[in-house]
């Protein structure tokens, strides 16, 4: 049982036909979207017993922490940044996004090992957007923060580019 | 200064404090814990992720 970093097939597939929104933006021919918001993502940790990869399609309670002060579900994600979009030339662009804050647990005590992050889309349905992976910790009556890369076309948390 | 342990909050002059760092292609990484008489009372970490990896699928796709 192991968990593997990777952007979540389904939510590529998802993206394709506008099923995630991360910034705003005015939409022909779609009446009630004509005022967009942004979809409200969420980031949940899980054990590092747990399985998650790029076959999760959705959160779930399987495999997450518990422990003081942990919420299932995890934190809610700052995102005041839409995503960008630019060219690195006539035939390739790249697309990315990072969250505008990093993910705080805070005064938790997650006493089994965890060593994932799942993000995922707590308006359309909790479905899976990303896993991330880092060395494991666990937390003792304190304070674990994920801090995000720099929003570059390199770095992004998300980043979807052609070649 | 105050630090939240198990044991409730607690001056860390009472507390053996305990550092560590890791720094790899993915992450940098530092914890700090605070032991009171052998027993762990607190332990924090703070992770900065670096970046997606290159498995990021749709980054080296061909269309």
């Amino acid at each position: 049982m192991a968990n593997t970093q990777s952007m979540c097939t389904s939510f590529m597939g998802q993206l394709l036909n506008g099923g995630h929104q991360f910034g705003t933006i005015t939409l022909v021919s779609r009446t009630s979207l004509t005022a967009p918001t942004a979809d409200t993502f969420k980031a949940a940790l899980y054990l590092a017993s747990a399985t998650l990869n790029a076959s999760t399609t959705a959160y779930s309670a399987t495999g997450e922490v518990t422990g003081t002060n942990y919420t299932a579900g995890g934190v809610t994600v700052t995102n005041a940044t839409a995503p960008t979009a630019t060219n690195s030339s006539a035939t390739a662009g790249v697309a990315y996004w990072t969250p505008s804050a990093s993910f705080v647990y805070t005064t938790v005590t997650l006493a089994t090992a965890f060593d994932t992050v799942l993000l995922y889309n707590s308006t359309q349905n909790n479905t899976a957007v990303s896993v991330h992976t880092f060395g494991s910790q666990t937390i003792t009556a304190g304070t674990f923060t994920l801090t995000m890369p720099s929003n570059t076309t390199t770095t992004a948390l998300l980043r979807l580019a052609t070649t | 200064m105050i630090v939240t342990t198990t044991k409730g909050d607690m001056d860390d002059s009472l507390l053996e404090k305990r550092e560590g760092s890791l720094d790899n292609d993915n992450e940098t990484t530092t914890w700090v814990e605070y032991w009171l008489d052998g027993e762990l009372v607190h332990r924090s970490a703070h992770v900065t992720l670096k970046k997606m990896p290159a498995f990021a699928g749709a980054e080296t796709a061909s269309f």
